[in-house]
């Protein structure tokens, strides 16, 4: 490891250094401003830092990171999204007289093990990554220790969590008995097609109960409405956005080649992929609680996900690239706004909390709208770029099972979606629980978010230019 | 440039009415009404400044790269076709204004913004020349379409509306994926990546993957047409939409189907369609007798005439994919004078339970004597609507009629019972309604002087096109040599010369 090395390791130390400088400041003042001022400024300086690298690039640093233009993408992403979050917990614990401090420096703690994530290319570096996202979330997930809900959703979270870590080390520990390296090259350059996988096979299914938890994709999908639920809402943002696109990012870097080699790898993910879709756009269709249509939702916009993953082509990559990014906006946006309606008491999560909402404050209820409308697919938005890009991708590589699955549960999808919606525009409801007004952060952050998802959604060719000069010709 | 202005005018003024009801009540409407006049002018220059040689269609176009990474192109162009279809949604967006003037009293600003904005969709959808752009303007209608339905509708409207934007939301989906596989194929067959309308026209495909991409397709327009398996949202959707809501689904959405029909499917995909022919044919004779019988035994007024809307619009599939000359003059007078007949229907109906505050059948009766001039209207437009010689629907269903009996003389005479079945649901909604006993004792304020300005419109629109249809098919008629010129095999799959 050289100078060169450690300046193109430069984003993710600077996200390191932060958490100290943020638990360091904690430790000299208790102060929120102060706090979340520095995790910000931590954020932004690790996001400016992303340019400086980029003249570095393509950069392998020991055996175990590499950093890319593909990996600075997404570094980007994700620290953007962290940034967003940090405004959003601001916005948040204001209104919760509790210690907020110690919130930001488990944020910065998981967004640096995602940081690890996504330059990772080696099963020991991934699995750091993982532990320290894993380990920082529980401390996230139950932040509120009086909140029952809250308490519930970090146990279960704790427990699931732990054993599909587990099941993932002894995925490795086969791959590795099979194969005798412990890279991500090896899966890769290992003809998958020979006849006999040997434990490769099994290794590689073990694996991906790791991965697969933590992308909330069915059957490994049960934690996701209980702590979508029960964690702060900036929190379950977090959870939605910046911690699945790292791990979607590395199952790329890690499988993407495999899907297309063996016919069982392709097998397994079809299943998933087909039964995310499935089960996600059912079980929302009953909630009550938009937190849980959320939770349910993401299930199923990961299934989709996996469609373009198993097209396999330049294309998905793209595909995917782009879908992330509007699914992070558009998660964002709808979290942003469930953490300005929320009180002190409980976060806005019930249907009953949105009645009427767009005849009191327009603005907000227009960009659920938009939100709503994104998640659903309809055009104008990102999220219908997304989904005619994930189309796309998977036409051109003839998945046709699959894409007719993915459109004929996307209609059900958007059931749901236009019940909250309805419930925005339907009467005023007697009883008018009072709205605080935006803090001028999360307006900034809200407003400029919603701004994006209608801008790309209209007008995408400037993200998609960016997405092909960075991702093309990852696979 | 134009053709943006006409968008855009649209958009704009959507805006500025929902703005501008913080101020007045009164204003919306006006802005609304404004605009769409605006427009409606703007098209008459498109008319006058066309070329005058006949060979080129395309009256106007613009063109810009919207996406290149795709080969997507922010495309409009509009033809006879487009041209007549423009003007049929200016009229009747002015007719949807003035219609919902003293029935929308709440929440005016946003029923203004949305009704700009589905009229801007529809005008984007009729003149879009690329398939994305089409496929983006196609759903962009519906969300504004379902807001007006959900928001101001009657009593069922949630479960109204919810149905009407999955029907159409999942038949568009399969389109979008029908148009990808086309694209993907054209890719193939010549290294472009294109969404180009008139590039895709002629695409070499394998008689299988064109009959799959054109039933992707064909769903879609079946759907909003409707054609018969497909048509259970559109009673739901008109009975519980507000009178404008309801004009304009009739009149215009309606009409998105037959155009995507006329344009798209059988020119894109010519073989397919001639393959096709029997069962649309067929599915369209059906529609015609099944919409008939339908609307004869209704007691919700609104409900009758949504269903006449059915049979109706079995004759424009008939004649679409009769393909011959005939046959396409009288789909396209069927779709404009449709538009204009069931739309005046809607707003005498909506007029109706403003005043009366039900639609039931059962609950009229001696309105006549109470209402001579809202009657008599009533009267007017259900003799259009049975096909009375001398008003439009007649020419538009008896030149369908004349050019389906060259492909398949047993479905036509089908078809004829259905006019023959429209004289019952007709005349047996003019008696119940209006003639007979004043049961109910009502007594009710005849026709304002707003409402007798709309009727007269669409009275003197029905006389003229009925008495002079010429004008209208002489506009269509260059589009028409165009669209037909991409089919070299005309589908004439029935016929049996006697």
């Amino acid at each position: 490891m050289n100078a060169t090395d450690t300046l193109a390791l430069l984003p993710l130390l600077l996200l390191a250094g932060t958490a100290i400088v943020v638990m360091l400041g904690i430790a000299a003042k208790r102060s929120h401003e102060l706090t979340a001022g520095l995790t910000l400024t931590g954020f932004a300086a690790s996001f400016l830092s992303i340019f400086a690298v980029a003249r570095l690039v393509p950069r392998q640093v020991t055996s175990l990171l590499l950093i890319d233009r593909y990996a600075l993408f997404y570094l980007g992403l994700i620290i953007a999204s962290a940034a967003a979050v940090a405004v959003l917990s601001y916005q948040y614990f204001a209104k919760h007289d509790g210690q907020g401090e110690e919130l930001y420096l488990l944020l910065v703690l998981a967004t640096s093990g995602c940081a690890v994530l996504v330059t990772s290319i080696h099963f020991v570096s991934f699995l750091l990554g993982l532990e320290v996202l894993s380990v920082s979330l529980y401390g996230m997930v139950a932040y509120f220790k009086g909140h029952g809900q809250g308490l519930e959703a970090g146990i279960k979270y704790l427990i699931l969590a732990s054993a599909s870590a587990a099941f993932l080390l002894f995925g490795m520990a086969l791959i590795y008995a099979d194969t005798g390296t412990m890279a991500f090259s090896s899966i890769q350059n290992l003809p998958l097609g020979r006849s006999s996988l040997g434990l490769l096979l099994p290794g590689i299914a073990l694996s991906v109960t790791g991965i697969g938890f933590k992308l909330g994709v069915v059957p490994f999908h049960l934690w996701t409405p209980d702590v979508y639920q029960g964690a702060p809402a900036p929190v379950s943002a977090f959870v939605a956005t910046t911690s699945k696109t790292a791990l979607v990012v590395l199952l790329l870097r890690y499988l993407a080649a495999g899907t297309q080699q063996s016919k069982a790898v392709f097998f397994l993910f079809s299943v998933i992929a087909v039964a995310s879709m499935c089960a996600g756009n059912l079980l929302a269709l009953r909630q009550n609680n938009v937190k849980r249509v959320l939770a349910y939702s993401s299930v199923a916009h990961f299934g989709y996900i996996l469609v373009a993953f198993l097209a396999g082509t330049t294309m998905a990559a793209d595909a995917i690239a782009f879908y992330l990014v509007a699914y992070t906006v558009t998660i964002l946006t709808a979290f942003g706004i469930v953490t300005v309606l929320s009180t002190s008491e409980s976060d806005a999560a019930d249907l009953e909390d949105y009645r009427g909402l767009f005849w009191r404050r327009p603005v907000l209820a227009s960009i659920f709208t938009a939100v709503l409308l994104s998640l659903a697919g309809i055009p104008a938005t990102m999220g219908f770029i997304g989904k005619f890009y994930i189309l796309a991708s998977g036409a051109n590589a003839s998945v046709w099972p699959l894409i007719i699955v993915l459109v004929l549960t996307s209609v059900i999808g958007l059931f749901y979606y236009l019940r909250i919606v309805v419930t925005l525009f339907s009467a005023v409801p007697e009883r008018l629980p009072s709205i605080e007004r935006l803090r001028w952060g999360s307006a900034f952050v809200l407003g400029g978010l919603a701004v994006l998802l209608i801008w790309f959604g209209v007008y995408p060719a400037p993200l998609l230019n960016l997405i092909r000069a960075t991702i093309g010709g990852i696979n | 440039m134009i053709l943006i202005l006409l968008i855009a005018i649209l958009l704009l003024g959507g805006i500025f009415a929902g703005i501008s009801a913080r101020w007045s009540t009164q204003l919306p409407r006006w802005i609304s009404l404004g605009a769409i006049a605006v427009d409606l002018v703007l098209s008459a220059r498109l008319w006058t400044g066309r070329s005058s040689s006949a060979s080129k269609a395309w009256y106007d176009q613009v063109d810009w790269n919207w996406v290149p990474n795709f080969g997507i192109h922010f495309h409009l162009a509009v033809d006879g076709l487009s041209f007549l279809m423009l003007i049929l949604t200016f009229s009747l967006g002015i007719v949807a204004v003035l219609c919902s003037w003293t029935e929308i009293r709440e929440k005016i600003g946003f029923f203004h913004f949305n009704l700009m904005w589905v009229l801007a969709g529809i005008v984007s959808v009729f003149l879009a020349m690329d398939l994305f752009l089409f496929y983006f303007a196609w759903e962009l209608m519906l969300i504004p379409m379902y807001f007006l339905i959900v928001i101001w509708g009657h009593e069922r409207r949630v479960y109204a509306g919810t149905k009407f934007f999955l029907f159409t939301q999942c038949s568009g989906l399969l389109m979008l994926v029908a148009i990808l596989a086309l694209y993907f194929l054209h890719h193939q067959s010549t290294g472009v990546y294109t969404f180009e309308y008139s590039e895709l026209l002629g695409t070499t495909l394998s008689s299988g993957a064109e009959l799959a991409i054109m039933l992707g397709f064909f769903v879609a327009f079946a759907v909003k047409l409707p054609v018969v398996p497909m048509h259970t949202w559109l009673p739901d959707a008109h009975t519980e939409a507000p009178t404008a809501g309801s004009v304009i689904l009739a009149g215009l959405l309606l009409k998105t189907g037959g155009y995507g029909l006329l344009r798209f499917v059988i020119p894109l995909f010519p073989h397919a369609a001639h393959r096709f022919t029997p069962v649309a044919l067929a599915l369209a004779v059906i529609g015609i007798i099944y919409g008939a019988v339908m609307a004869f035994s209704q007691t919700d007024l609104k409900r009758l005439v949504a269903y006449t809307s059915v049979s109706h619009l079995g004759f424009v599939l008939l004649g679409i994919f009769s393909w011959n000359a005939l046959a396409l003059q009288g789909a396209i007078m069927t779709m404009i004078c449709h538009g204009l007949s069931t739309g005046a229907l809607f707003v005498l109906v909506g007029g109706l339970q403003e005043r009366m505050h039900t639609r039931d059948l059962n609950r009229m009766g001696g309105l006549w004597t109470v209402m001579p001039c809202l009657s008599a209207s009533a009267l007017f437009f259900c003799l259009a609507s049975l096909g009375l010689p001398g008003l439009g629907d007649f020419v538009g269903e008896f030149l369908v009629l004349l050019g389906s009996y060259k492909v398949s003389i047993a479905l036509t005479v089908f078809a004829t019972f259905g006019i023959l079945a429209s004289t019952f649901y007709a005349l047996r909604m003019m008696q119940r309604a209006f003639f007979g006993p004043n049961t109910n004792s009502w007594r009710l304020p005849d026709l304002t002087r707003r409402e007798v300005l709309i009727m007269t419109m669409m009275i003197l629109g029905l006389l003229w096109l009925g008495f002079h249809p010429q004008p209208v098919l002489n506009t269509f008629a260059p589009a028409m040599d165009n669209l037909q010129h991409e089919v070299q095999i005309p589908p004439v799959a029935l016929r049996r010369q006697p």
